[in-house]
């Protein structure tokens, strides 16, 4: 992984000490909350319903051992002894202090992390696919340019004060587990014929009030290339973006209302005035970011595994395991595990400090030191022999960390909701649970296969419920909480944006409902290799709302 | 019908705390306590615009952040909103 070099270092230290004063003038009252408000918005510090609340970076999804140790002990010492995982790949303290947060950002900077632009109207943390590096159907590892990304977006001259918020996210399997297409800027790393390295460029995709799917500026884009173009996007974006609306300010409604032949020729024409000596990617600056992401030294082995066969045999939760949470590895006799963080009953995307201890010695004895963070909110060990997965699985579970429902329909995406969230307008996190308890049976489970279900408790959509395969959108109906139902999104190569069923459910009916959609998926499923979004998208809305709505 | 408006006119000023981001309501001695219950209750109109102008000063003093009125049953001394009993209380999960 990336390492900070000392520029890096006496720059964050240098930001926390800055933070650190402006802490201490907001709390002995020399600066207002109006004057101190955007200044702790730039070092990630939200003021949410019931506490302060921090968000930390974690560069696309990154981590290694010591630096989940340190969250662990932050969450112990200044939290409430856990952490929040995100949508956006990053971790969020929920009970901080404000008095504390200086001594926190401190404490990250010991492990190369810090909190910046993990808010306001800037480039936020770049995310990748979680698997990078380590995926069987992976072409080019995505991590160094979304590093090169982060450190061209880090404090960015230009780009600190933009219209609104922008989101990058690159892939490097054309799968694309990052959700290219509903972002800012959506980067597919790909080689062409010749085996050169480039990029589909998308752009203008996104969530919220107004989910779009991104357009495709340009299909192969050469390496070199990377940031001259995404500057150049940007600066039409900075130039020609709303600033009068809020709620228009995204580049998604710039693209949507010049259309892509204009946005395109306006980016074009802005890149190709750049002067080429100086916006190109020279090859000793990729190839020296490139060395930090070097494959960790893999043992030559078998591509089965003895050991892992003889042990599933005996042990039918191993194999449950396995059969679910393990993905295919580029390299033999290896696997990615994906650890859901969505044990039946919990809270989406939440660990506990004791459980981030367990994965950071769990990833430094079997998966080289190295753990991810995905955008579903489960954690990644992207690289454990085959051999070691009994003894991983068994540690796992030690720590109840074993849950066997990756892409299953208890593996919910749920903002934080109105339990927590200041912007929410119901909440999320007990109808995630409610309905994860429903459905808690794992043979009913693995029976209703693939199934993606994301849940938002406001139209700013974190949950991603526009992609959920079936997405729920909380609002608030006369002081009541309501939930809508859309069908059909998806966030991959096939991304689509789900559409509203019809009309929505009470908090005491949206689990009976879910349940009347998967229960009429099962009927209509052609055989049970049919998922519900392939049945979804031979049938259409009709049968779903008919058995929704057939008492109406 | 109007006597269960006037029964649910009434409000309470709250805010958060400046250090700790806690959820807090204004007593009528002034200070801010965690418990709904403790606070001070006026009828909206003219005395809930002057228990604000209170709570403003008190955010100018930096004591709290953000005030705002939110509506109270006066009986059982409950916000009205969902939002302001998470508030009040805390996490549902």
């Amino acid at each position: 992984m990336y390492r900070y070099d000392q520029f890096d270092r006496s720059f964050v230290a240098a930001r926390v000490a800055e933070f650190r004063d402006q802490v201490q003038r907001r709390l002995s009252g020399e600066l207002t909350e109006d004057q101190f408000k955007p200044l702790r918005l730039m070092n990630g510090v939200y003021l949410q319903l019931h506490a302060y609340m921090l968000r930390i970076a974690i560069p696309y999804g990154v981590l290694s051992g010591r630096q989940l140790r340190k969250l662990a002990h932050i969450g112990r010492v200044y939290d409430r002894s856990s952490g929040h995982f995100t949508t956006r790949q990053n971790l969020q303290f929920n009970w901080v202090r404000l008095a504390d947060i200086p001594d926190i950002l401190s404490e990250l900077a010991e492990v190369e992390m810090h909190a910046i632009q993990t808010s306001g109207n800037c480039i936020r943390n770049v995310t990748a696919d979680h698997f990078a590096g380590a995926a069987a159907d992976e072409t080019v590892d995505p991590r160094p340019y979304a590093e090169l990304l982060r450190q061209w977006s880090s404090l960015h001259p230009e780009f600190t004060f933009l219209p609104r918020k922008f989101k990058l996210a690159v892939t490097g399997a054309a799968v694309d587990r990052a959700a290219i297409q509903v972002h800012d800027i959506g980067l597919e790393v790909k080689r062409n014929e010749r085996g050169e390295i480039g990029f589909a460029v998308y752009v203008g995709g996104g969530q919220g009030r107004t989910p779009m799917i991104a357009k495709k500026l340009r299909d192969f884009l050469p390496e070199r290339d990377l940031l001259a173009y995404c500057e150049a996007i940007l600066r039409v974006y900075n130039l020609e973006g709303r600033r009068d609306n809020k709620y228009k300010a995204r580049i998604k409604i710039l693209v949507h209302e010049k259309g892509l032949e204009e946005i395109a020729a306006s980016v074009e024409a802005e890149f190709a005035a750049r002067p080429v000596a100086t916006a190109n990617l020279g090859e000793a600056e990729i190839a020296r970011i490139a060395a930090y992401f070097a494959p960790p030294k893999f043992a030559s082995l078998p591509a089965r595994s003895s050991v892992l066969d003889a042990a599933q045999a005996k042990d039918s939760a191993l194999q449950r395991f396995v059969a679910r949470n393990v993905s295919a590895h580029k390299a033999p006799g290896y696997g990615v595990v994906t650890v859901s963080l969505k044990p039946i009953g919990g809270i989406p995307g939440d660990a506990t400090s004791d459980q981030m201890d367990a994965l950071a010695d769990i990833a430094e004895r079997w998966s080289f030191d190295e753990l991810r963070v995905s955008h579903a909110q489960n954690i990644v060990l992207p690289h454990v022999r085959l051999d070691d997965l009994p003894q991983v699985h068994a540690a796992l579970a030690a720590a109840g960390l074993a849950t066997p429902n990756d892409g299953l329909v208890t593996d919910i995406i749920a903002c934080p909701g109105l339990d927590y969230c200041a912007l929410a307008n119901a909440r999320s996190i007990p109808v995630a649970q409610e309905i994860s308890q429903r459905f808690a049976d794992l043979d009913r489970q693995n029976a209703i296969g693939e199934l993606k279900l994301k849940i938002s408790g406001c139209i700013n959509a974190c949950g991603h419920h526009h992609v959920g395969h079936i997405g729920i959108l909380g609002v608030d109906r006369q002081g009541e909480e309501f939930y809508q139902i859309t069908l059909g999104g998806a966030e991959g190569a096939d991304c689509a944006i789900g559409e509203l069923v019809g009309p929505g459910f009470a908090a005491d009916k949206i689990t009976d409902a879910v349940e009347t959609l998967v229960e009429t998926y099962l009927k209509l499923r052609r055989d049970p290799g049919e998922r519900f979004l392939d049945a979804y998208r031979r049938v259409g809305l009709g049968p779903f709302q008919e058995a929704l709505y057939a008492d109406a | 019908m109007a006597a269960r408006k006037i029964k649910f006119d009434w409000v309470a000023a709250t805010a958060n705390d400046l250090k700790g981001g806690e959820a807090v309501f204004r007593r009528a001695d002034g200070s801010w306590t965690r418990a709904v219950a403790e606070a001070e209750l006026v009828p909206g109109g003219e005395a809930g615009a002057a228990l604000l102008a209170r709570a403003q000063a008190d955010h100018a003093a930096n004591r709290v952040v953000e005030p705002v009125l939110i509506a109270v049953d006066p009986t059982t001394r409950r916000p009205l909103s969902l939002r302001e009993r998470i508030r009040a209380d805390g996490p549902t999960v």
